[in-house]
């Protein structure tokens, strides 16, 4: 190989050589030091670690009830997402697709919830809530349906769905631009060729855009489940968790573990259980979709 | 004449060429991007670092800083990190590559406080309190706000006994009373409610009127927690509830029972605000302030709190209302912020030096003026008038968490309050709370007693 040759393969290299010691110093290093720690009992503080081994992980799995049930909210919180928002993400994808009038306008104004920071978001949806002074009593109260109205993010049996419809608000406008790029892929001529054949918007829908749309509609399902799953500062803004543990999930426990409890080393065994399951849940989706597509 | 064509010889050759200085530019980057921020900056090398997390005092310490500076040449620089969960983590995570400042505070419990010690971040003060000026640099501070940040000998964290810690101002919470919502529900202003029944029965008077009664960031368990500790105190007494942290006494204990069931009482009476268990502190504190609810649970902060957001409010503050007649009421209190000094620092001098000026009566005056908190110079402290001269005077009667011989693990802390929240909502009752906290501790202790006899074997 020649100097020049063997220069112009190396020099790519270069520079991709910055994104590559970002990964390795965030991402590598970062996950290295926390399976590390995780084998420890451990303060943060102390110059002192105590070995544990898997200690940690087996009381995560075996004793720590409150974990999966901030688990099991985290998981309903994301079903609902997965279904409603982004049906929701799809339907207005849908009508935005098919050339309406204004639709660079509803474009822009779909993406507006999801850029707005979640402190923000939670804070106002809070009064919205609030059950002495939220406008949403009062609009019940105002149509007649004031036995209706309660304290919205206070009571266990509304608490989780309020916050989950917080999300899924901020939330669809994700999906709904993965889905627009998605179906402005589909070349119209599918489309026409269908009509001509007799197909009528379900069949097209059906059998044309639902198939080509599936890759799509993949990303769309693992984004939402690993940003749903990891849901954190909503909770901390509306409800930090309460009432009781009705609106815990995996990160705010992971917190209070380490700073509530100063017991570092085991909120790294928290976080490494969750990551794993998200990563088998994320690889199964994947794994199933490919089945489907080539079944 | 031919020339010869740009074959890939020559093409090779141009793009070599052009190669090496974009090569360079790459090399040159990647140096760039990782040494960058390496330096100190050019601080002086005598500028003495504080952080701290108050948002209320930045424009004070600013002006104290520069104050000092000029008094002693000394430059100060006062680094705000807020909210206190934000400051709490940096300080924990500077302590573990040794980035500590000069001087700051630890938001955290005695064990934690403990460990930092141990861990060789914060300087024993002892000497310097006890130095021969006059007076004492100790004998400024309001005992309690000084237990608070020491050590006593046979301490059960095994720290060496001495004071650790300089507190720059004192809190204690009690029941803050808007005045004319009293008058609007027929009550005398001047005269709240002194026992239990008295102030239950101020529920159904504030429902009837469409009024809020009581309010508190309840969603913030520290609050809830010092509401409970307050009444457990008083309905069982300090030795009791000292008794069950240290694992002599269960949490299953009558007392227990009697203690959490007025939180029940309390739910049952109306007097609660909607959703007063996902409330934060800072919702509370504009309720009260923007006149809506009769009573607020709060701390010396919410008269500054209050006068910020709306100086025109009529109030008064009193203790929470007493249930036994044979008992005073006490409430939790003590060191409202403190500082600490890095041992590591090369600057501990100068660090202490700042540290006995910023709490002299000059200066203490100042902080006052400017943020309404009660000074820890008790003398500056006896110069007050209004609402904070009444939590002055009731700092005799403060207890905290922290002077009692054992703490209480924080995942019990955390079972308990959440319980709490639990009875509030009406998911719970006091009996089965008290057992499910009862079941973690011992939980909890055996754990402990397990790692505690594994680090035994192992020392070798």
């Amino acid at each position: 190989m020649s100097a020049t040759t063997r220069s112009q393969a190396i020099a790519p290299y270069f520079f991709i050589l910055p994104a590559l010691l970002l990964f390795a110093v965030f991402s590598v290093y970062s996950f290295g030091l926390l399976s590390y720690l995780s084998l420890f009992e451990w303060d943060g503080i102390s110059p002192v670690k105590q070995f544990v081994g898997l200690g940690n992980y087996w009381s995560v799995i075996a004793h720590d009830r409150v974990f999966w049930r901030s688990f099991g909210q985290a998981a309903q919180i994301t079903l609902m997402a997965l279904v409603f928002q982004n049906s929701l993400a799809l339907l207005l994808a849908l009508a935005v697709n098919r050339r309406l009038r204004l639709g660079a306008f509803y474009r822009t104004v779909f993406f507006i919830p999801p850029i707005l920071s979640e402190i923000v978001v939670g804070l106002m949806w809070a009064w919205i809530y609030d059950g002495n002074y939220g406008i949403f009593n009062e609009l019940l109260r105002a149509v007649g349906l004031s036995h209706l109205t309660r304290s919205w993010l206070a009571e266990p049996a509304t608490a989780l769905t309020a916050v989950a419809i917080i999300h899924m608000w901020k939330g669809f406008g994700w999906g709904f631009v993965i889905f627009l790029a998605g179906l402005q892929t589909i070349p119209q001529e599918l489309y026409e060729a269908a009509t001509v054949d007799g197909a009528n918007a379900w069949f097209r829908f059906r059998d044309i855009t639902l198939p080509l749309l599936l890759p799509v509609c993949v990303v769309v399902s693992v984004l939402t489940i690993l940003g749903t799953m990891q849901i954190f500062a909503l909770i901390m803004a509306t409800t930090q968790g309460g009432p009781g543990f009705y609106t815990e999930v995996p990160i705010t426990r992971i917190m209070a573990s380490m700073l509530g409890s100063s017991r570092l080393g085991y909120a790294c065994s928290q976080g490494i259980v969750f990551g794993l399951i998200l990563l088998t849940v994320s690889l199964a989706q994947l794994r199933l979709t490919r089945k489907t597509r080539a079944a | 004449m031919q020339t010869k064509p740009m074959g890939h010889g020559a093409r090779g050759t141009g793009h070599g060429k052009r190669n090496a200085p974009t090569l360079f530019v790459a090399v040159l980057s990647v140096v760039l991007f990782l040494t960058a921020g390496c330096g100190k900056g050019l601080k002086p090398l005598s500028m003495v670092r504080v952080w701290y997390w108050m948002t209320d005092r930045e424009e004070a310490f600013t002006e104290l800083a520069k104050r000092y500076h000029r008094a002693h040449g000394v430059p100060v620089r006062f680094e705000l990190y807020a909210p206190s969960d934000l400051y709490a983590q940096k300080v924990r995570a500077a302590a573990q590559t040794d980035g500590l400042p000069d001087i700051f505070g630890i938001l955290a419990e005695m064990r934690d406080f403990a460990s930092f010690i141990q861990a060789g971040h914060i300087l024993n003060l002892t000497e310097s309190m006890d130095r021969q000026t006059t007076p004492p640099w100790r004998d400024h501070f309001f005992p309690v706000a000084l237990a608070l940040n020491t050590f006593r000998p046979g301490n059960v964290y095994g720290v060496e006994p001495g004071i650790y810690g300089v507190p720059i101002d004192v809190m204690n919470l009690q029941i803050f009373y808007n005045k004319r919502l009293l008058a609007k529900l027929g009550l005398d202003p001047n005269q709240p409610p002194q026992t239990w029944q008295e102030f239950l029965a101020v529920g159904k008077l504030a429902n009837a009127q469409k009024v809020i009664g009581f309010v508190s960031g309840w969603a913030e368990l520290w609050l809830i927690d010092s509401f409970a500790i307050d009444y457990a105190i008083h309905l069982m007494g300090q030795k009791k509830v000292e008794s069950t942290f240290a694992g002599e006494m269960p949490y299953t204990d009558e007392d227990w029972v009697k203690a959490l069931t007025i939180f029940e009482q309390l739910r049952d009476s109306g007097l609660l605000a909607q959703g007063i268990v996902t409330m934060g502190n800072k919702q509370a504190e504009q309720l009260f302030a923007n006149g809506q609810a009769v009573f607020a649970f709060n701390g010396t902060w919410g008269v500054n709190v209050y006068r910020g957001m709306n100086p025109s409010l009529d109030y008064g503050v009193m203790m929470p209302p007493r249930i036994r007649e044979d008992r005073p009421m006490a409430t939790i209190g003590g060191a409202g912020s403190s500082f600490m000094v890095n041992a590591a620092s090369p600057k501990r001098e100068a660090a202490v030096a700042f540290l006995q000026w910023l709490t002299a009566d000059d200066q203490q005056r100042f902080l006052l003026e400017a943020t309404q908190n009660i000074p820890a110079n008790q003398h500056v402290a006896a110069e007050l008038s209004g609402p904070l001269a009444q939590f002055a005077d009731d700092m005799s009667a403060v207890v905290h968490q922290r002077l009692f011989r054992v703490q209480e693990r924080s995942v019990v802390i955390e079972a308990f309050d959440k319980g709490i929240q639990a009875i509030l909502i009406g998911e719970e009752t006091p009996r089965q709370v008290v057992q499910a906290v009862q079941h973690l501790k011992r939980h909890e202790e055996a754990r402990h007693a397990s790692l505690h006899q594994e680090a035994v074997h192992a020392t070798p």
